[in-house]
């Protein structure tokens, strides 16, 4: 256990490792000069020159990329080139509100995604078992910028009962983590009746119901646990999905994470920032997917960690 | 996108250039309340050396004060800072007697040390301002950017209350750039003390001081009691909450939540906005300073034909454009727009005649037309227009590849020179103040047609650049005789046909039912969207 685990922690590292120099190197090529957008359209040749030697861009690539790396070992993600502000700070004053947003998210997709996904595998072949799926199909397919504006403009416009975007309370939450969740609860509702429908059709089900236990019990204890088995290791992967999704709720919704301050950092070149949400959404990646590697043993004994 | 480009100071309507001392109160004025702004994007910083994008900059000019200012609502240049100024009779010696017992939100008394100080700063290498360029004209400059100095020679603190400005050239706009946000005046100790974060903890004299700023959630001004204009402001404060999308702004306005969408109305809701008359009721409507134009590449075949330019300037329907963005803005026949002044009266333009066109081009020896790339920013309703331009060049015989791109590329395909034709729209040019030599220089003159610069079309004639450096050596900035120069400037670049201007935006802006104050606080030239010192709520 102990060696797998600093196994993975390494792999982690050299992951985030080439993620780091890929990315860096992607912006690098990129045909628009950052030192342009710190300019403006006024300034002068100096000007654009000296904020060049400034910032260390008229370094070599590998240059400025170790002096990055070392930087980043350290802690500093330095600072942003438009706002000046220091990246960690950035960051740090949104991840929360990302880090709930994504909770929300994923607890909203697995409720939907679940319960959708085990009434259809009971009702398997009949037309509620249909309705559902082809449900879960629209809602895979939904682009979640129109999903969010809907939700928002029936329920907090029409209706009143949420803010109109916004954070801060837990009714603030409510509209952009359904919005989050509703994509994956597709995804989630397809696994859950195949896993289910699979499962149900095992011997010791059969064997289950011969004893005479309930129908629900045979369900919830014995089925149940073997059955959501393969979505665990869905939600690890799920937390990458999820770094693409927040970029448009939280800019639907006006919810200060860290995808909306990627999105505005794009817009304009400010690559220390683009930088830095991008190697801390890895970090989450990773770790979430280790997080979910870990955690099957105790749920599924068969499986063994070496 | 809109930012750093569409930015800036932007200045509209009948420029009155003589010097107005005063503005006349609002009789119906009531002071107290808070407002709600909302914006889409961060607000970068607050240091007004720095910032320089059309959402800062008014928030800026509320913190922070310079020695000139503007009357609300107008571009008539007013006294800020400095109570009264003198020129020399050359134009190159500018004294200003400061107002004595201004005070910084810190509380410290404001004095000429500090105006120096902060010219130094704005200019000095280290502090990676956009705006240094502005003041190129101070003796001294060159010293400072280069480095060889760290003070400005031309900036003189004669005593506590007056400083002497000597320039080097005689600058007819430099009391414009005395009015730009990088004048602005800063206290030394507060720069010290945050360093890099003084954009993050500013401090100013201006009408109202940060109160607090939470990051990507909401900034809130609160009001400035010791001010010291008399009366002003009227609003206890103004919180901006940012990370707003246009649109749901404009739901929460209909909902009374939001006092001003600060990022406007978005393009898609415009008709239903002003076919409704409750919703139409709360728009304010203005010109702006603003010309949208198609770059044509001089330095490129068949571009570099003088036929082949003056062709595409005939073939473009402007009128149609117009439509596709609902008529907020009206056909433009030259570069600088109808209310800046110096703009040419009675102008035609190159008229709408395809068959014109198709003469011209034959002339050129190109009857059979040819194939080019038109770049644009990939933003609606920009590549709507390249398509409408892409339909009007095929009438003529012309092919044209759209490249539909994010602003950045945008703009480094024409700096470098790489692109035949830009479609302006989202970067197009908004002056940074209300004089007509702000739309030349830099995007029609030699200075901005080097490699990187904001002169697309990479036009260069240096017989142009001679009369315009004349016309800016007046010494009275509104002279007729200079206008009259520019005039003959912009019509000199007309006969050569770099650019197709095409439209001049209107500017709109919404308003709760609960603002009040005169409609031109809400166009302010100067101020986008909102004047905030002089605005006021009705209930």
């Amino acid at each position: 256990m102990l060696g797998y685990l600093t196994r993975r922690l390494i792999q982690s590292a050299l992951i985030l490792l080439g993620v780091s120099f890929i990315t860096f190197l992607l912006l690098y090529v990129l045909p628009a000069d950052p030192v342009r957008q710190i300019a403006g359209r006024s300034a002068t040749a100096q000007t654009v020159e000296n904020i060049r030697h400034q910032l260390g861009l008229d370094q070599p690539l590998m240059v400025q990329y170790w002096r990055y790396l070392t930087g980043l070992v350290q802690g500093d993600m330095g600072r942003s080139y438009l706002q000046k502000t220091e990246v960690s700070t950035l960051i740090a004053a949104r991840l929360p509100a990302s880090l709930l947003l994504m909770a929300g998210g994923i607890a909203c997709e697995l409720l939907i995604g679940l319960t959708l996904g085990i009434v259809a595998a009971v009702f398997r072949g009949r037309p509620l078992d249909q309705g559902l799926m082809v449900t879960s199909f629209v809602a895979v397919s939904a682009p979640q910028f129109v999903v969010g504006l809907l939700l928002l403009y029936v329920f907090a416009v029409q209706l009143g009962w949420f803010p109109i975007g916004g954070y801060g309370t837990f009714a603030h939450l409510v509209l952009p983590a359904v919005t989050l969740g509703i994509m994956g609860s597709g995804w989630y509702s397809r696994m859950m009746r195949s896993s289910m429908v699979e499962v149900l059709r095992q011997d010791y089900i059969r064997t289950a119901r011969a004893k005479g236990l309930t129908r629900g019990r045979v369900l919830l204890r014995h089925a149940l646990p073997n059955a959501i088995l393969p979505i665990i290791a869905m939600i690890g992967i799920d937390i990458g999905i999820f770094m693409g999704g927040i970029v448009v709720v939280e800019s639907v919704f006006g919810w200060p994470g860290i995808g909306q301050l990627a999105w505005q950092a794009i817009q304009r070149v400010d690559i220390p920032i683009i930088m830095g949400v991008t190697m801390v959404s890895a970090t989450a990646i990773v770790l979430g997917n280790l997080l979910a590697d870990l955690i099957t043993p105790f749920i599924d004994p068969r499986i063994k960690l070496r | 996108m809109k930012a750093l480009l569409t930015s800036t100071a932007i200045l509209l309507a009948s420029a009155i250039p003589a010097l107005a001392q005063d503005y006349t109160p609002d009789p119906n004025a009531k002071a107290g309340g808070t407002i709600t702004v909302t914006y889409k994007d961060d607000v970068a910083t607050l240091d007004p050396a720095i910032g320089y994008d059309w959402q800062n900059w008014s928030m800026i000019k509320s913190l922070f004060d310079g020695l000139m200012d503007y009357v609300p609502g107008t571009t008539e240049l007013r006294p800020g800072l400095a109570e009264s100024y003198e020129v020399s009779e050359d134009g190159t010696v500018f004294t200003f007697k400061l107002r004595e017992g201004v005070k910084f939100h810190n509380g410290r008394e404001m004095t000429a040390e500090d105006v120096k100080y902060s010219l130094d700063r704005v200019t000095n290498p280290e502090t990676l301002s956009p705006g240094a360029g502005f003041f190129a004209s101070i003796a001294g400059f060159d010293e400072i950017s280069s480095g060889a100095a760290d003070t400005l020679s031309g900036v003189e603190v004669v005593d506590p209350l007056t400083v002497k400005i000597t320039l080097s050239r005689p600058d007819a706009t430099f009391l414009h750039v005395m009015a730009l946000n990088f004048a602005s005046v800063v206290p030394k100790e507060a720069v010290d003390e945050y360093g890099t974060d003084f954009g993050k903890h500013p401090v100013g004299t201006g009408a109202f001081s940060l109160g607090e700023w939470t990051i990507g959630q909401r900034l809130v001004f609160e009001k400035n009691a010791d001010y010291w204009r008399d009366g002003v402001p009227y609003l206890d404060g103004v919180t901006f909450e940012v990370g707003q999308e246009p649109i749901v702004a404009l739901l929460r306005l209909q909902q009374g939540e939001v006092d001003v969408p600060g990022d406007g109305i978005p393009p898609a809701k415009f008709q239903e906005v002003m076919a409704d008359p409750a919703q139409a009721a709360r728009v304010v409507e203005g010109g702006q300073l603003h010309t949208g134009y198609i770059t044509l590449n001089v330095g490129m075949e068949p571009l570099d034909k003088l036929e082949v330019r003056e062709a595409i300037n005939m073939a473009i329907n402007k009128e149609r454009i117009t439509q596709i963005i609902n008529g907020r803005a009206v056909p433009a026949t030259q570069p600088l727009p109808p209310s800046m002044p110096g703009y040419t009266e009675g102008y035609e333009g190159y008229a709408f005649d395809v068959e014109g066109a198709k003469a011209k081009l034959a002339e050129a020896g190109l009857e059979g037309g040819f194939s080019t790339e038109l770049y644009v920013m990939n933003t609606d309703p920009n590549p709507r227009i390249a398509q409408a331009i892409q339909q009007d060049l095929k009438a003529i015989g012309v092919e044209v590849d759209i490249r539909s791109l994010a602003q950045a590329n945008v703009i480094e395909a024409g700096g470098a020179g790489a692109a035949p034709m830009i479609w302006s729209g989202g970067m197009a040019w908004i002056a940074d103040f209300p004089d007509p030599s702000n739309f030349y220089g830099p995007i029609l003159g030699c200075a901005g047609a080097g490699e990187g610069g904001w002169n697309w079309s990479k036009f260069c004639d240096e017989s142009i650049d001679a009369m315009a450096t004349e016309a800016d050596s007046f010494t009275d900035p509104s002279a007729p005789e200079r206008m009259n120069m520019w005039s003959d400037v912009y019509m000199k670049v007309m006969e050569a046909a770099p650019w197709v201007p095409v439209f001049n935006e209107q500017r709109y802006t919404m308003k709760s039912e609960r603002m009040g104050g005169d409609d031109a606080l809400y166009v302010d030239p100067v101020s986008i969207p909102v004047n905030y010192d002089y605005v006021y709520m009705t209930e």
